[in-house]
């Protein structure tokens, strides 16, 4: 029972790392829906930096030279670092005991 | 959908950061009155997956792209309170890592996407299964709302900060997202669809789930 749990968390992460890893290079660069109605309309020039001090702008790892590369690494840290963080809160949230 | 600095004012964005500070708040006290332990890790590969689907932007028409937003996926799984936090949780970390949605942004962010996206599209989803039954139908329309809702409270967030009128960004945010929610019930029918395949225990009595996996 224990191993079957883990091999259902195992086979999600993996999925959600195949997809973080091997497609988001793949990902269609063009603007998002918000992005392209800033444009037509004249207001991206709006947007500012947040001067936020970043490791990984833009899904990009830096001095990664290959830009697929550079966006595989981002989404591997992304998805260990969500998975991470969202079993954090999990336990920070979950009641004590079990029914 | 992501909002970055500079095209909220600031009553804006300070009044969407109280709106979701309050409802995320509201969100964890139920939460800990209700959230089974036992659904923990199921929450990680949860958010981790919605965290990897939102990398892939899918071309729509005419040179633009959107991507998954994932907040009726997680309330139909999860329930809504936990979708609501399992969506914070990744625009936080999409914000302060890897600069994606403002930092004064955040807060309307987390209202548009993890709130308002999540109630819309729960909301609509439970009115047309009322048994929670994870039905295609159902969870296909809750996905489309949700992104279209979603869409609409952000275009209504620029248009009171005075960045674009609202007769003018309204028709403009609801076409694109009329489109993109396509992509977000197609998706959403086919995760669920292939979970309930593989893993229906996860999903005994649809999103009231027990969470075992």
């Amino acid at each position: 029972m224990v191993m079957e749990k883990f091999n259902s968390i195992v086979v999600g992460l993996l999925i959600a790392l195949i997809i973080g890893v091997f497609l988001s290079p793949f990902a269609s660069s063009f603007p998002d829906g918000l992005e392209r109605v800033a444009e037509d309309k004249g207001f991206i020039k709006s947007a500012v930096d947040s001067g936020f001090p970043s490791l990984i702008a833009d899904y990009t790892f830096p001095g990664v030279e290959n830009e697929k590369l550079a966006t595989s690494l981002a989404g591997f840290i992304g998805v260990i670092v969500t998975f991470v963080a969202a079993i954090a809160v999990g336990k920070a949230v979950a009641r004590k005991e079990s029914r | 959908m992501h909002i970055p600095d500079g095209f909220l004012d600031t009553k804006t964005w300070v009044s969407a950061m109280g709106i979701s500070s309050a409802s995320v708040g509201y969100g964890i006290k139920k939460l800990k009155q209700e959230f089974d332990y036992k659904k923990i890790p199921l929450m990680g590969v949860i958010a981790a997956f919605i965290f990897a689907a939102q990398m892939i932007n899918f071309p729509v028409a005419g040179g633009t792209s959107g991507h998954l937003i994932g907040a009726l996926l997680a309330a139909a799984i999860m329930g809504p309170f936990s979708a609501m936090i399992i969506m914070s949780t990744i625009l936080i970390i999409q914000c302060f890592i890897f600069l994606d949605g403002g930092v004064t942004a955040l807060g309307a962010n987390i209202l548009n996407m993890g709130i308002i996206a999540t109630w819309g599209g729960y909301c609509i989803y439970r009115l047309l299964d009322k048994e929670n039954a994870l039905h295609p139908f159902a969870l296909f329309v809750g996905a489309w709302v949700s992104v279209v809702i979603s869409a609409l409270a952000a275009s209504i967030e620029l248009a009171v900060s005075g960045t674009i009128p609202f007769s003018v960004v309204i028709p403009a945010m609801l076409f694109w997202h009329a489109i993109i929610g396509i992509g977000e019930g197609i998706i959403t029918v086919f995760v669920i669809s292939y979970v309930k395949k593989v893993k229906p225990e996860m999903l005994e009595n649809g999103g009231n789930g027990n969470g075992e996996v």
